[in-house]
């Protein structure tokens, strides 16, 4: 990890828009959106998710090959824990085993 | 050393990995009941305090701010800011805490804690827009306890680790060559981070709209 120190500019814009986002996300779930409620919810947590691993975990400037492997990894199993049960969960008939 | 930090860096993040997997388990069970009862999970979201939720946010996304500015001192070596943006960071943690001790004791108040005393009628009388089981609710509030309360814990480890580090910063023990515990401890605070940034809208935000 070559020491790359950012601005602290950088930090305090990141962490501006994270606190407009959070603003945003508790507003918007007040409006009916329909379905589109949790889409919107999870699409603004995940980008909120996003700021914090590239720049405040430095992921975007200072890593090795090594780590973002470990890091994508990771999430590439989750998303086979979630999306193989769900394919089986979601199409059962609801509230029974 | 510098294939030192790299390594460091690198079991926190396969730690991290680790982790997502322990959280993972609990986000699957809760998608998997949110699908079947999902009145039930609308009806529990609508109880819990949206506010302090929130606030609470807002305060884990300042503590970020102050631990990514700590490891940034600690890479210029500038011991003072470091201390007491270290300071900061556990000033906010422990804010977090009281917060949700404020909102478990209100649930406990409302009787909305999984168990013998366990009552949703106050939810069904007033939403009854809602049509709801307690059963199920309480599948709801368990998740709920157990989410928030794994991580509370996670938390409560946090501040922890982050107390020592605040005491070895102030001894002058890190340096632009050596801040190696700072900067592993940061991404450990950040993960948490984002666990809390996917529980705020799952728990709390799942049906605020308003009711026909």
């Amino acid at each position: 990890m070559s020491e790359h120190i950012l601005s602290s500019k950088l930090y305090v814009a990141i962490w501006a828009t994270l606190m407009v986002l959070t603003v945003i996300t508790a507003s918007v779930a007040f409006i009916d959106l329909g379905p589109f409620n949790t889409v919107v919810a999870l699409v603004i947590a995940t980008f909120k998710a996003l700021l914090v691993v590239l720049f405040f975990m430095h992921v975007k400037y200072a890593s090795e090959k090594l780590t973002k492997m470990v890091i994508i990894s990771a999430i590439f199993w989750l998303l086979i824990l979630l999306g193989l049960s769900l394919s089986d969960y979601a199409v059962r008939v609801t509230g029974h085993v | 050393m510098e294939q030192q930090r790299n390594a460091s860096s690198l079991g926190m993040w396969i730690f991290l990995g680790t982790e997502i997997m322990f959280f993972g388990g609990m986000f699957l069970a809760y998608l998997v009941y949110r699908m079947w009862y999902y009145n039930e999970f609308a009806a529990g979201s609508r109880s819990i305090d949206v506010v302090l939720g929130t606030v609470n946010t807002a305060v884990l996304i300042c503590s970020s701010l102050t631990v990514a500015l700590a490891v940034r001192a600690a890479q210029m070596g500038k011991r003072r800011l470091l201390v007491t943006l270290l300071s900061l960071t556990l000033l906010f943690g422990l804010a977090f805490l009281g917060i949700k001790g404020k909102e478990w004791y209100d649930k406990f108040e409302e009787h909305h804690v999984p168990g013998p005393s366990f009552s949703a009628q106050d939810i069904i009388e007033k939403y009854p827009q809602i049509p709801i089981e307690p059963a199920p609710t309480q599948i709801y509030f368990s998740l709920y306890f157990a989410m928030t309360g794994l991580h509370a814990l996670h938390m409560i480890i946090g501040v922890g680790i982050f107390s020592y580090i605040t005491f070895h910063a102030w001894k002058g023990r890190y340096t632009p060559e050596y801040h190696t515990p700072v900067e592993i401890s940061g991404l450990y605070w950040h993960f948490v981070d984002i666990v809390w940034i996917y529980l705020f809208p799952l728990l709390y935000l799942i049906d605020r709209k308003p009711l026909k």
